[in-house]
């Protein structure tokens, strides 16, 4: 890859949440906690997620986590972060889906900013293979969390 | 540039290296923004010689068939061929027979044969209850969870030698870890991630004083020094030696079992299938004679020709040689990655205690990030755990970035990676 690769996969503003995470380290109350890692490289996240509210009242009242790996996964967290707290549930949900669609695009898809701001600067990790795994670690954690508070399980932390 | 005179200082460079990278293809291919490739990644797989392409497709082209079992032409060119490999492989870690020399479909399948047959067999070598089996904490993931399985499988206890702060295997415990109940002791020659060379002889010989057999992991030992079992005295020289051709120019989809003939005989089948057998009824079969008895089914035939001619290719250059050229070269690295501010090397720093895989932190910088920038600038390095993360973890490091060099690495590749090192830093403005 080109160095003009590397700056459409390092965009300043991936490398300011990589720098300055928001809504880091782990917080209380919480419903659900899971923890996932990525098997390649090692790169793990902690996450919980606190739910106010239920069926369709339920809104993301907090996502809080400990994230250990590289700027790519550790920027999405951060992004993710600022991104579902406060929203209701369902709404929450389909930014996370439209942000899957956007990293499974490999580059072909056109990002929606009123949708999901700041994780547009992500558009181009989804050219880099490799990389994708790091953007959607933090991202499928917190659907894994609030889904186990969704459904209204009360299942152990484990491993995916 | 100071490109020639840092040459002419190196000691123990390849003479005619210029020459052996022109026996590389890949090595002259053009990457990104018209970098060179600056091919770091050695010690992940090796590139391969023309020689070795040349010979699977002459094989291809010209001698196809299956083994052993055609009995036309063709058929026994393509034995020959197949089995001139093994030769070349026995010849080549010095084994006491080629019957001794398994093939595999690599280093891993070769540890769990191993391991497999040791839960399998009867008798004396049988692993089980109040057994224990010994590796150390610097394996790689091959020659850990092939050992947790059989353990797990069979009640026996797992055990393994601890590290000490400098990359070394932590033999104090060595009495109390080598005993009567030790059955096995597995461990690896030279370390992928930490490049410790391990005294793999006098661990041996301990294990063997109380009965246990030994494996060794020589997947990143074979490659890069001198092999000779047949040197080797009895009492040192292990039961189980491993390693995969991919590493050594050869190509993918291969590996090597070397087995002491004696312990070999008193395994059980791994596989069944095909070409294992002596005859088959319906009711019950009886086996095939070593080394067959552990390949089933078409065994990797074009494998072992490219297999057989790598083993050529670095025996002509001379494995003493290829040694003296990674030491001159880790030296050269482990100076330059010294010079970078902000840089922890994992493992040895002295080039004569170590192989040539350097795995180093960045402070401040992912190792993912570190190689994606330096994939930018044409340098392949690897990023991550290299599959020992128990090492990684002894070391507090989640993960790391991994240098290694080979027969063909130059100081100026070197140059190249600690100048990459210094615009990785600028990039994420650290340091």
């Amino acid at each position: 890859m080109t160095t003009q690769d590397l700056d459409t996969l390092y965009q300043e503003i991936i490398l300011d949440h990589y720098k300055n995470p928001h809504h880091a380290g782990l917080r209380d109350p919480f419903q659900a906690e899971v923890h996932h890692v990525n098997p390649t490289c090692g790169d793990e996240v902690t996450l919980r997620v606190h739910v106010t509210g239920t069926g369709a009242d339920a809104v993301v009242a907090d996502v809080s986590y400990d994230a250990e790996g590289c700027s790519i996964s550790q920027a999405a967290a951060s992004v993710m972060a600022d991104l579902v707290i406060g929203k209701p549930v369902t709404e929450a949900l389909e930014v996370q889906d439209s942000f899957l669609t956007l990293m499974q695009g490999r580059g072909t898809v056109e990002p929606d900013e009123d949708v999901l701001e700041d994780a547009i600067a992500f558009a181009g990790v989804a050219k880099f293979p490799a990389r994708v795994k790091c953007a959607l670690l933090s991202w499928m954690a917190w659907k894994d969390a609030t889904s186990q508070v969704v459904a209204g399980s009360t299942a152990t932390p484990e491993e995916i | 540039m100071s490109v020639v005179p840092t040459r002419e200082r190196l000691q123990g460079l390849l003479p005619g290296l210029d020459l052996i990278r022109a026996d590389f293809p890949v090595l002259s291919r053009t990457m990104a923004d018209g970098h060179p490739l600056v091919y770091l990644d050695s010690a992940n797989t090796s590139q391969k010689p023309q020689v070795v392409i040349d010979a699977m497709v002459d094989h291809l082209e010209h001698h196809n068939a299956n083994v052993a079992r055609a009995m036309h032409q063709l058929g026994a060119e393509s034995t020959a061929g197949f089995e001139g490999g093994r030769d070349r492989v026995a010849a080549f870690i010095g084994a006491p027979s080629r019957e001794e020399v398994v093939f595999t479909k690599n280093a891993s399948e070769a540890v769990n044969l191993v391991a497999n047959t040791l839960a399998w067999a009867r008798g004396p070598l049988q692993v089980g209850e109040g057994d224990e089996v010994l590796i150390t904490e610097m394996e790689h993931h091959s020659n850990i969870v092939p050992w947790q399985l059989l353990t797990q499988r069979t009640g026996a206890t797992l055990r393994w030698f601890g590290l000490t702060e400098d990359g070394q295997l932590d033999l104090s415990e060595i009495d109390s870890l080598i005993t009567e109940r030790t059955k096995v002791v597995s461990l690896t020659w030279v370390s992928n991630m930490l490049g410790t060379i391990n005294p793999v002889a006098e661990i041996t010989r301990r294990a063997h004083e109380v009965g246990a057999l030994v494996l060794v992991d020589a997947a990143q030992a074979v490659p890069q020094m001198p092999v000779d079992l047949s040197a080797m005295d009895e009492a040192s020289r292990p039961d189980f030696l491993v390693f995969t051709g991919h590493k050594v120019t050869g190509p993918t989809g291969i590996g090597v079992l070397w087995g002491r003939r004696s312990v070999l005989e008193q395994l059980p089948p791994f596989l069944g299938g095909g070409e294992m057998i002596a005859t088959v009824s319906m009711e019950r079969s009886t086996y095939a004679d070593i080394p067959h008895r552990f390949e089933a089914g078409t065994p990797p035939i074009v494998e072992s020709v490219g297999l057989g001619a790598a083993l050529d290719y670095l025996g002509a250059i001379g494995m003493d040689a290829i040694r003296a050229h990674e030491e001159a070269i880790t030296a050269y690295a482990l100076k330059g990655l010294s010079s970078v501010g902000g840089l922890r090397v994992l493992g040895p720093t002295d080039a004569t205690l170590r192989g040539g895989a350097i795995s180093f932190e960045l402070a401040g910088v992912h190792p993912h990030d570190v190689s994606q920038v330096l994939d930018s600038r044409g340098i392949a390095i690897r990023a991550g755990h290299h599959c020992a993360k128990p090492a990684h973890k002894r070391y507090g490091v989640q993960s790391s970035s991994r240098m290694s060099s080979y027969l063909y690495t130059t100081p100026d590749e070197i140059d190249a990676l600690v100048e990459g090192l210094e615009y990785t830093k600028t990039y994420f403005k650290v340091g």
